[in-house]
C-alpha cells in the first residue's frame, strides 16, 4: 500500500526468516568481525579470478541464509539480487547456480535495500512464500572496475572509500516470528553537482537526506520513533554532511544516526580505510548481522536503514559527468513476542 | 556536464567547501620529494657501480641502470609491495621510471585473467599508454621547434 509520496507500507509485515553474511579478512578484523557468519581470509575464496571470488561469496551468503532458515534453495520462489560489476555478473552467475526464478537489480551501493524492499513487496503481495534478497561487492573487482589495477601504486585522497569485500543475503517470508519489514521508502535520483568519483560521500549525502526527509513526511513519524537510523556508506565525510542537511530540513537525528561505512572498519588500527567502507555489501553485511543483532536481542525496537548508491560508471566519470545518487530506505522492527 | 548547474547545485558546492577534509599537500609533497630522491639515489648508485666496476662510460651505464630499476619495480609490483610503498610516497614513486614500470606491470597482472592476447596484450598500456602517446607527440613538437631554430 502506498502512503504519502514515495513510501510503501507492507500490511502483512513480511518477516526476515534468516540472514547470511560472508566477508573478507579486512572486514573480519574490523570492529564487527564477530558478528559475521563467515569470514573468508583468502581474497580469492579458492577461485582463479577476483570476479569468481565475489560470485562464490554471494553463493556462500545465500546458502548460509537458507541453511539457517532450515530450508533449501528449492523453497525460494524468487531471488532478487545485484552487485556492482558490469551486467551484474556476480548476481546473475550465482542465480545460474541457484536455478530459481531470478530478478537482477542495480542501484550501486543502494542495491541492498532495493532488493530487500522488492522481496518484501513480493512476499506482501503473495507472489512469493519465500524470497531471497542478496548483494555482493569485492574490493579487488571494484578497484579494477572503477579505479586502478589492484597493484598500481596510487595515492588516494582522504575522501576515498574502501570497497567492502563481502556478500549479504536475507530470506524473507511469512512467519509467526522474526524481524518485521514494515515500510520501504524508494528514493529519487538526486544530483547536486559533485563530479569527483573520489567524493562519493559528499555526492550521496543529499540523496540520503532527501529519502529520510520524505520517509518522515510520508509516515508522519519523527526521528525519535527510531532507535537507530543508519545510512549505507556515506562514511566519515558524507555522514556529517547528511546530518547537517537533515538539520536544515528540521530533523535532528542526534546520536541515533549512524553509518554502516563508518561502523565496519576501525581507521585507527586498520590500514587503507580512508573515510570508511562502501560497496553494495557494506550496508548489507552490517545491517544483516550487527544491526539485526540489536533487534533480535531486544536492545532496539525499530530501525531505519537507508542504503545509498552513487549511480556513476567509469565511462560517465571519464566523460566528466556529475554523479547522480539514490537512497532507498527500509524499516525493520523487532518481534514483539 | 549534463546536469545544469542550477542555484541548488551551486549552493551545495559552496556548502561543501568547508566540509571536505583537507588534502595533505605539504605532507605529500615532502614525502614525494624524499621518496623520489631515494629512488634516484639508488639509481645513481647502480650507475656508479657500472662506471667504476665495469668501466662503462656514464652514458653507456644509463641503459643497464634503467633496466635494473624497471626490473626491480616490476618485481616489487608482482610481490605486492610497490603499491604499499606508492601509497606512502605518492608522486615520489610515480614520477621516476619505476612508476612507469609499475603502471605497466600492474595492468598486465590485473588483466591476465582475460588471457595473454585480449587480456595482457590489450590492457598492458591502459594506465601508462597516455605517457607514451603524449611523450611522442611532445617530442615531435620539441623536435620541430629545434629544427626550425637550428636551420633557419
Amino acid at each position: 500500500m502506498k502512503i504519502g509520496k514515495q513510501t510503501w507500507q507492507f500490511a502483512s509485515e513480511p518477516r526476515v526468516i534468516s540472514t547470511g553474511s560472508a566477508v573478507g579478512e579486512k572486514e573480519g578484523k574490523g570492529p564487527l568481525g564477530i558478528d559475521f557468519d563467515l569470514v573468508i581470509t583468502d581474497p580469492y575464496v579458492g577461485q582463479k579470478t577476483w570476479e569468481k571470488a565475489e560470485r562464490k561469496m554471494m553463493e556462500m551468503a545465500q546458502d548460509k541464509a537458507i541453511e539457517k532458515a532450515g530450508l533449501s534453495m528449492n523453497n525460494m520462489d524468487i531471488i532478487i539480487a545485484g552487485d556492482l560489476l558490469c551486467q551484474n555478473i556476480s548476481a546473475n552467475f550465482a542465480a545460474r547456480t541457484a536455478g530459481r526464478p531470478y530478478l537482477g537489480v542495480f542501484s550501486a551501493c543502494a542495491t541492498s535495500m532495493e532488493a530487500v524492499a522488492l522481496s518484501a513487496l513480493m512476499v506482501d503481495a503473495g507472489q512469493a512464500d519465500y524470497a531471497l534478497a542478496a548483494v555482493s561487492s569485492h574490493n579487488s573487482t571494484a578497484e579494477r572496475m572503477f579505479r586502478f589495477p589492484t597493484e598500481y601504486g596510487a595515492q588516494k585522497p582522504p575522501t576515498a572509500h574502501s570497497t567492502v569485500t563481502g556478500a549479504g543475503a536475507l530470506v524473507i517470508g511469512r512467519a509467526p516470528n522474526g524481524i518485521k519489514i514494515t515500510h520501504a521508502t524508494i528514493g529519487t535520483v538526486t544530483d547536486l553537482g559533485v563530479q569527483s568519483p573520489w567524493e562519493m560521500g559528499a555526492a550521496m549525502a543529499p540523496a540520503a537526506a532527501q529519502t529520510i526527509d520524505q520517509h518522515f513526511r510520508d509516515t508522519g513519524r519523527q526521528p525519535t520513533d527510531y532507535d537507530a537510523i543508519a545510512t549505507g556508506d556515506l562514511a566519515r565525510v558524507g555522514h556529517p554532511i547528511a546530518s547537517e542537511l537533515l538539520l536544515q530540513k528540521g530533523w535532528n537525528l542526534g546520536d541515533r544516526f549512524t553509518d554502516c561505512g563508518i561502523l565496519i572498519y576501525d581507521p585507527d588500527s586498520q590500514h587503507e580505510v580512508f573515510s570508511g567502507g562502501s560497496g553494495a555489501a557494506c550496508c548489507a553485511v552490517v545491517t544483516f548481522s550487527h544491526l539485526f543483532n540489536k533487534l533480535t536481542t531486544g536492545i532496539w525496537k525499530r530501525i531505519l536503514i537507508v542504503a545509498t548508491g552513487a549511480l556513476l560508471s567509469s565511462v560517465s566519470a571519464q566523460q566528466n559527468e556529475t554523479v547522480p545518487c539514490v537512497a532507498h530506505a527500509v524499516v525493520f522492527e523487532a518481534d514483539q513476542n | 556536464m549534463s546536469v545544469r548547474m542550477g542555484e541548488e547545485q551551486k549552493q551545495y558546492q559552496e556548502f561543501l567547501k568547508s566540509r571536505q577534509p583537507a588534502k595533505h599537500w605539504l605532507k605529500n609533497s615532502i614525502r614525494a620529494f624524499f621518496a623520489g630522491g631515494i629512488i634516484c639515489l639508488i639509481g645513481q648508485g647502480i650507475q656508479e657501480t657500472f662506471v667504476h666496476f665495469y668501466h662503462m662510460s656514464e652514458q653507456m651505464a644509463g641503459n643497464p641502470t634503467v633496466a635494473i630499476l624497471i626490473f626491480l619495480s616490476a618485481l616489487f609490483t608482482g610481490i605486492g609491495v610497490y603499491d604499499v610503498f606508492a601509497r606512502y610516497a605518492g608522486a615520489g614513486s610515480a614520477v621516476p621510471v619505476t612508476g612507469f614500470a609499475n603502471a605497466i606491470a600492474s595492468a598486465a597482472l590485473e588483466h591476465k585473467s582475460e588471457g595473454y592476447i585480449t587480456g595482457i596484450g590489450t590492457n598492458m598500456f591502459k594506465v601508462a599508454g597516455p605517457v607514451i602517446v603524449y611523450g611522442v607527440v611532445a617530442a615531435f613538437f620539441v623536435g620541430l621547434v629545434r629544427y626550425v631554430f637550428t636551420n633557419f
